[in-house]
C-alpha cells in the first residue's frame, strides 16, 4: 500500500516535532529536576560559609572563590591567546596549507577529551614544573582545553565585520595593525565577548581537568599555588561519596544558575550583534576608518 | 613594528597546535614505556586488569567504551538528526531561535549533573523495571546520548542549511512535498555534513569521564549485556588516578594513549568528511 504524500507529510511532520521536543523536554526536566532539589536547600549563608565537615554542613564559598580563580586564570591566558590567534586567522593571512595545518590543530584541540587534559596537566603543570595541586595548574590545564572555544568564536565574529570597515581604514593610510586595532576589534567586540563567556562557561562546567591538577582542599585559598576545589568538583565529591545529597542538590542548583547566566548572557549578546548585522547598508557606512 | 605584531600573531596561532603537540608529547612519553613492557599486544587484548599483581590488559575497558558510544549513537542520533531536520526545514523561524539555542544549552550543563540525575533517577528505573543493577551500559548510553545531542544538532543544522538553496526550489518546483525534498533531496545532499557531526558526537562519547563514572558501575569485566556494569577507558584513568603510583599510574597514562590514538582517529575521520561537498 502506498502512503499518500500529503498523508507521509503529516507523518514525518509528527515525528520531528516530536523528536525536537523530546529534546528540549530533556532540558527542562533536567533543570527542573535539578532546582525542585537544590532550592529547599539553598540560603544565603550557604553561599558565603566556608565548607564545615567535608561537605556536611556549611556553604560552598571556598569552592566559589576556587572556581572563580582558576576561570580567571584560564581566561586570562586562553583569552588574549585565543584573540591574537583569531586575528592571525581572519585578518593576516590567506588560507593555504599553513592555515590548514594551524585549523587542523585547532579543531583537534576542541575534541580532545577533558581527561586528556587533565592527564597533561597533571604531569606537566603538577608534577614536572613543581606548581603542585594547585589553582595554578587547574587554571593553566583550563586555558589550554578553552581555548579552541574562543578562537573559533572570535574568528567568526572578525569575519563579519563587513569590509568596508577595512578598505575605509586602509584607503586613509592606516597600517593593517592600526586597521585591525581601530576600526575591526571594536565592532567585532561583542562576539569575541561571546567567545570569552562560552569559555568561562566551559571553565566551570568541567570537573575531570580540576580534579587532577587542583585537587580537593576544602579550605579558602589564599594564593594562586594553593589547592583548591571548584563548585562541579565539590558537587562531584559529595555527590560520588555520598556525604550529603542535600548539599549536592543544593550546589548543582547554584551550579546550574550560573550556566544559565552565562549562556543566556552569550547568546543574548551574539544576537544582537548578528540582528545589527542584517542590515550593513546602515552600519557599513557608518562610523567606518 | 607591523612586522613583529605580524609575527606575534603567528606564534598565538600556532598555540594550539603546539599544544596539542605537547599533549601527545607528554602522555605517550608516561605512557609508552609500559605498553613497551607489558607489550602492546597484551595490553591491549588482556582481559585482566589487576594492577597490584601487576597485570594490565585494558581489553574490558575498550569493550566497554565500545558498547557505551554505541548504545549512546543508538539513542542519540535517530533524535539528533531529526530535531535538526525540524529545525532546518520545517520549524517556524521564531520557533528556531529559541530551540535552538535551548538545545545548544544540554552541552552547557556540566556532566557531572547528568551523572547524578542518572545515579538518582535513571539508573533506579532500570533496576526495577528491566533488572540488572541499574548503573549499567544503558543507563551511561541515556545519559551520553542527551549529552552527545547539541553536537549532533548543531553540526546537523549548518550541514541542512548549507545546501543551496535551488535544491528545495527545485524539489518544491517538480511537485514535491517539503517532506519529500528534505528526504529525497537535501538529506542526501547533507549526508555527509550530518556524518561529520555523528563522529563528532562518537568523539564527545567516548571522552566523557565524569558522568561515565558515575552511572555505568565501573565493574572491570567484559560486558555480556546492556544491563550489565561496565568500566570505560576514561572512567578507568579517572577512578586510579587518585591513588595510582609507578607502573600502575603509567598503565593509566597508557590507557589515555590508546583514549587519544581513538580520539585524534575519529576527528581526522570527522574533518575528512565534513569536507566532502554534495
Amino acid at each position: 500500500m502506498r502512503v499518500p504524500p500529503v498523508v507521509a507529510e503529516k507523518i514525518a511532520r509528527g515525528l520531528l516535532m516530536l523528536a525536537c521536543a523530546s529534546a528540549v523536554a530533556v532540558l527542562l526536566f533536567v533543570i527542573g529536576f535539578v532546582m525542585w532539589g537544590g532550592f529547599r536547600h539553598l540560603s544565603w549563608g550557604f553561599l558565603t560559609q566556608p565548607i564545615l565537615d567535608m561537605g556536611r554542613e556549611g556553604g560552598i564559598l571556598p569552592a566559589i572563590v576556587g572556581t572563580l580563580l582558576m576561570v580567571l586564570v584560564a581566561v586570562g591566558i586562553a583569552g588574549p591567546l585565543g584573540v591574537a590567534s583569531a586575528i592571525y586567522l581572519a585578518e593576516y593571512t590567506v588560507e593555504g596549507r599553513l592555515t590548514q595545518t594551524i585549523r587542523f590543530g585547532i579543531n583537534c584541540l576542541a575534541g580532545v577529551p577533558s581527561i586528556i587534559f587533565g592527564l597533561f596537566g597533571f604531569i606537566l603543570f603538577v608534577v614536572m614544573l613543581g606548581f603542585g595541586w594547585s589553582i595554578l595548574s587547574g587554571g593553566l590545564s583550563l586555558s589550554a582545553m578553552v581555548l579552541p572555544t574562543i578562537i573559533r568564536t572570535s574568528e567568526e565574529a572578525i569575519r563579519s565585520v563587513p569590509r568596508p570597515f577595512r578598505d575605509v581604514a586602509a584607503s586613509l593610510g592606516a597600517t593593517r595593525w592600526q586597521t585591525v586595532r581601530r576600526s575591526v576589534l571594536p565592532y567585532a567586540l561583542p562576539g569575541i565577548l561571546t567567545g570569552v563567556i562560552l569559555g568561562i562557561g566551559r571553565s566551570i562546567e568541567d570537573t575531570a581537568v580540576v580534579l587532577f591538577t587542583a585537587g580537593s582542599a576544602v579550605g579558602m585559598p589564599r594564593s594562586l599555588f594553593d589547592s583548591a576545589r571548584t563548585m562541579s568538583a565539590h558537587f562531584y565529591i559529595l555527590a560520588r561519596e555520598g556525604i550529603s545529597n542535600d548539599k549536592a542538590y543544593a550546589t548543582a542548583a547554584v551550579l546550574i544558575c550560573t550556566i544559565l547566566v552565562i549562556n543566556i548572557s552569550a547568546y543574548g549578546i551574539m544576537h544582537r550583534m548578528m540582528r545589527g548585522r542584517r542590515a550593513p547598508s546602515r552600519s557599513a557606512r557608518g562610523p567606518a576608518g | 613594528m607591523d612586522r613583529w605584531i605580524s609575527r606575534l600573531l603567528f606564534l598565538a596561532a600556532c598555540s594550539s597546535t603546539a599544544i596539542l603537540a605537547a599533549i601527545a608529547l607528554f602522555i605517550f612519553k608516561e605512557g609508552v614505556p609500559i605498553m613497551v613492557k607489558t607489550g602492546f599486544g597484551s595490553f591491549l587484548f588482556g582481559k585482566v586488569w589487576a594492577p597490584l599483581q601487576g597485570q594490565f590488559g585494558i581489553l574490558p575497558f575498550i569493550i566497554g567504551s565500545i558498547w557505551v558510544t554505541f548504545g549512546s549513537l543508538a539513542i542519540g542520533v535517530p533524535i539528533g538528526v531529526a530535531t535538526a531536520f525540524y529545525l532546518a526545514e520545517f520549524a517556524p523561524r521564531r520557533y528556531v531561535v529559541v530551540l535552538k539555542p535551548s538545545i545548544e544549552l544540554l552541552a552547557g550543563i556540566p556532566s557531572v549533573v547528568y551523572g547524578f540525575m542518572g545515579v538518582i533517577w535513571l539508573a533506579p528505573l532500570i533496576r526495577n523495571y528491566l533488572g540488572g543493577p541499574g548503573l549499567s551500559i544503558l543507563a551511561a548510553s541515556c545519559v551520553l546520548a542527551v549529552m552527545i545531542l547539541p553536537t549532533i544538532v548543531s553540526v546537523s543544522v549548518d550541514a541542512i542549511q548549507a545546501v543551496p538553496r535551488t535544491f528545495r526550489e527545485g524539489a518544491l518546483a517538480l511537485g514535491a512535498t517539503q517532506w519529500q525534498g528534505a528526504w529525497r533531496v537535501i538529506w542526501p545532499a547533507a549526508r555527509s555534513g550530518i556524518l561529520a557531526g555523528v563522529i563528532l558526537g562518537m568523539g564527545r562519547a567516548i571522552g566523557e569521564t565524569m558522568a561515565v563514572i558515575m552511572i555505568s558501575g565501573n565493574a572491570t569485566q567484559i560486558p555480556g549485556s546492556m544491563l550489565d556494569s561496565v568500566r570505560t577507558l576514561t572512567a578507568n584513568i579517572a577512578i586510579e588516578m587518585g591513588y595510582a603510583t609507578g607502573d600502575h599510574r603509567q598503565a593509566l597514562f597508557a590507557t589515555g594513549v590508546v583514549l587519544f590514538f581513538f580520539i585524534m582517529l575519529l576527528n581526522t575521520v570527522a574533518l575528512r568528511v565534513a569536507r566532502r561537498r554534495f
